[in-house]
């Protein structure tokens, strides 16, 4: 648990630390992976996606990848697999698939 | 009593007679006029009627304990009841005094509580306290009685300690009251 | 020094009122507290300043005093100074938060006016409070007397927001006692205080926009351990810090504060280890036994978290027999927290005094000099029998 917690910080002493436990550079948690959590792989079916954008709305993690106001895909780096788009979703397009099924299909583990 | 002299008071009466009042007022008196002081009532459950007790500590030196007074100089008993129920004379020192809120004599006093200490003094001041307050505070009117007896304070500062914090928060007329109260406890106040 | 000594106006203050003043005089930006007796006065008579307009702080009447301290972490998290005041089951309620405050080195400053724990029920002086919280992180200081809890109120926070430190501060004054008793206090001049407090400049504040920061990210088995060490080093800092404010403080006010303060020990062959406002009952106790010969002395401890191992070893090592009295009622150690702590100093550099451990006053009960005197005359059989047994020892308790 604690290896992917601890993600790609640097294992700093006590002495680098800043007061407070503070996390003092705006923005770094660009530097914390938490696509390993994820058990469920949300799946667009882009040829019928609206680009209607909630699912880029509501992603918590800002993992709706949008390139010229079009949805393209997921940064799966980020997504943590919470749903949340799926269930957002007006057309009901993205359907969250078993990480395992995945591995499975494209012999990716 | 020396001037230098630590004097310690123990104020005996009720929840709502303004015993803690009489004992602060006597201790601001007493740094009006640069002495030392502690002014420390005796909490318990508060509750109107029951019975309670405050202190005043005055000394020319600083004052160093903060314990409560168990031999003092003057005791101060302010609702005529108590003498009957508690022992009001315990602990007074050699050479102290009782003040009683009473209409007896303080030889009648002094038989009923079988006090053979120096000084007793008698005052009716809940007589007073109607008569003049028209409301049974027996406070002040011991308060002059006290200085009948002893010359713990000035008069006239104890006086001007009254209209400055009763002025405060009453009306005039009450204040007066309170100064008329002050002055015939102190005319009416037997010592024996 | 004393020529320059600066003169305040003296005033007939109560503990608790002597503390209002000041943190009136303090100004501080928030203010969050709940009344709870023997502290309500505190809360009363700042609250009337803040109607008065007497004060520019943001008074925040909270329903409970988790509550309390959670606005005043909130406040000082944004770079506030922040105050409050409580007591017994008052700080019992603040647990959680009083770790939270000292671990997120915020220099709060609370005023602790000491209350017993229930049950049965008591309104009146223990310091089970102050005491059960020693370990929190929390600076400590207790007053013996009304002027000393308005200068300890001044000092802290000076202490608190001293760079080096950056730890709350609990000022501890014993309920009653010292809170409702009307005393005579010299009160510095307004702006004397404005200039001793200054302004309080936060290394980050949450409202300081253009540097984000975050403020209680989760800290498993990767940081917690590293981000608790510094802790330690704050609290190895404080006593020189509170040493020099308390120097400092002299030479404005000719009232100089030390971790420690003695009373005719130099000498004294027996010494009492006291905290708060007991410490005046053992100093008549020690005059009348010293006009009959009897060489006896006081140690009193204004600082107890830091404890200040090395002065207390310095000042009692020598000495024939030491008792320490404590009002508390904590249970299954062998003796009370102030002893443990003696005891620890001594041992670790190899001082072999005999000592004894009083608990005292519980729930209010009063401690007069004739019983401290009965201390002393223990302390005397023990120095000539050699005899410490029991170590543990009740004083005015009826033992039938």
């Amino acid at each position: 648990m604690s290896d992917r917690l601890r993600g790609k910080m640097p294992e700093k002493g006590w002495k680098e630390l800043p007061i407070r436990g503070l996390i003092i550079e705006p923005g770094n948690s660009v530097n914390y992976e938490t696509g390993s959590w994820r058990a469920l792989r949300p799946i667009i079916n882009l040829e019928k996606c609206p680009h209607c954008m909630f699912c880029w709305l509501f992603c918590p993690d800002g993992s709706i990848i949008v390139k010229n106001s079009q949805v393209t895909g997921v940064d799966l780096r980020y997504c943590k697999g919470c749903g949340i788009c799926a269930v957002e979703c007006p057309r009901q397009v993205i359907t969250m698939v078993e990480e395992a099924e995945v591995a499975k299909e494209t012999n990716v583990w | 009593m020396a001037k230098d002299e630590l004097i310690e008071i123990r104020w005996h009466g009720r929840g709502g007679q303004g015993v803690v009042t009489a004992a602060k007022l006597l201790a601001e008196t007493a740094m009006k006029e640069g002495k030392y002081f502690q002014a420390l009532p005796e909490y318990g459950p508060e509750r109107m009627g029951a019975p309670i007790r405050a202190y005043t500590r005055i000394s020319s030196q600083p004052i160093v304990p903060h314990c409560l007074v168990t031999e003092p100089n003057i005791v101060v008993v302010i609702d005529p009841t108590l003498a009957k129920i508690i022992d009001v004379t315990e602990g007074i020192a050699k050479g102290g005094m009782i003040l009683i809120n009473s209409p007896l004599s303080p030889a009648e006093l002094r038989s009923i509580l079988n006090y053979a200490g120096e000084k007793v003094g008698t005052v009716d001041a809940t007589k007073v306290a109607l008569n003049t307050l028209k409301r049974n505070f027996p406070n002040v009117p011991m308060l002059g009685a006290l200085l009948k007896a002893t010359g713990v304070v000035n008069k006239t500062n104890l006086i001007y300690i009254i209209k400055y914090k009763m002025g405060a928060t009453m009306s005039r007329e009450v204040v007066e009251a309170n100064i008329q109260a002050f002055e015939q406890g102190y005319n009416e106040c037997q010592i024996d | 020094m004393s020529g320059n000594r600066l003169k305040g106006e003296l005033k007939a203050l109560e503990g608790d009122n002597a503390v209002a003043e000041a943190m009136r005089q303090i100004n501080p930006d928030v203010v969050a507290a709940y009344p709870i007796t023997p502290q309500t006065e505190i809360v009363m008579t700042f609250s009337e300043f803040v109607a008065n307009g007497l004060v520019d702080t943001e008074f925040l009447a909270v329903e409970s005093e988790h509550a309390a301290l959670s606005a005043c972490i909130g406040a000082a998290l944004a770079g506030a100074r922040a105050l409050t005041a409580t007591c017994g089951p008052g700080l019992a309620l603040m647990w959680e938060m009083l770790w939270i405050a000292s671990s997120w080195r915020l220099p709060i400053i609370m005023n602790v006016v000491n209350r017993a724990f229930s049950s049965p029920l008591n309104i009146l002086c223990s310091h089970d409070d102050a005491m059960g919280s020693r370990d929190a992180g929390w600076i400590q200081l207790y007053a013996e007397s009304q002027q000393e809890a308005y200068d300890n109120t001044l000092q802290a926070v000076r202490i608190a927001e001293h760079p080096d430190i950056l730890l709350p501060v609990m000022c501890c004054l014993d309920g009653f006692v010292l809170g409702h008793t009307l005393e005579p206090v010299e009160v510095l001049p307004d702006e004397v205080v404005k200039e001793w407090a200054g302004t309080y400049n936060p290394c980050y504040s949450l409202l300081d926009i253009d540097h984000p920061v975050t403020y209680g990210a989760a800290d498993f088995t990767d940081y917690y351990f590293e981000h608790k060490r510094p802790q330690w080093e704050a609290m190895e800092r404080a006593p020189k810090v509170i040493l020099d404010i308390g120097e400092e403080f002299g030479k404005v006010t000719g009232r100089y504060y030390h971790l420690v303060d003695s009373y005719r020990l130099d000498d004294a062959d027996v010494a009492v280890v006291v905290l708060g406002a007991t410490s005046g009952a053992v100093r008549v106790a020690v005059d009348r036994l010293r006009k009959n010969g009897i060489k006896a002395g006081m140690l009193k401890l204004r600082c107890f978290r830091p404890f200040p191992a090395q002065q207390v070893v310095q000042a009692l090592q020598g000495k024939k027999a030491v008792a320490i009295l404590e009002r508390v009622a904590f249970f299954g150690a062998e003796a009370s927290p102030v002893f443990l702590e003696v005891a620890t100093a001594f041992y670790l550099r190899g001082v072999s005094t005999k000592l004894i451990n009083y608990t005292y006053g519980l729930g209010g009960r009063d401690t007069v000099p004739g019983q401290i005197c009965g201390v002393f005359q223990d302390l005397i059989d023990i120095t000539q029998t050699g005899k410490t047994e029991p170590i543990f020892r009740y004083l005015g308790l009826r033992d039938f």
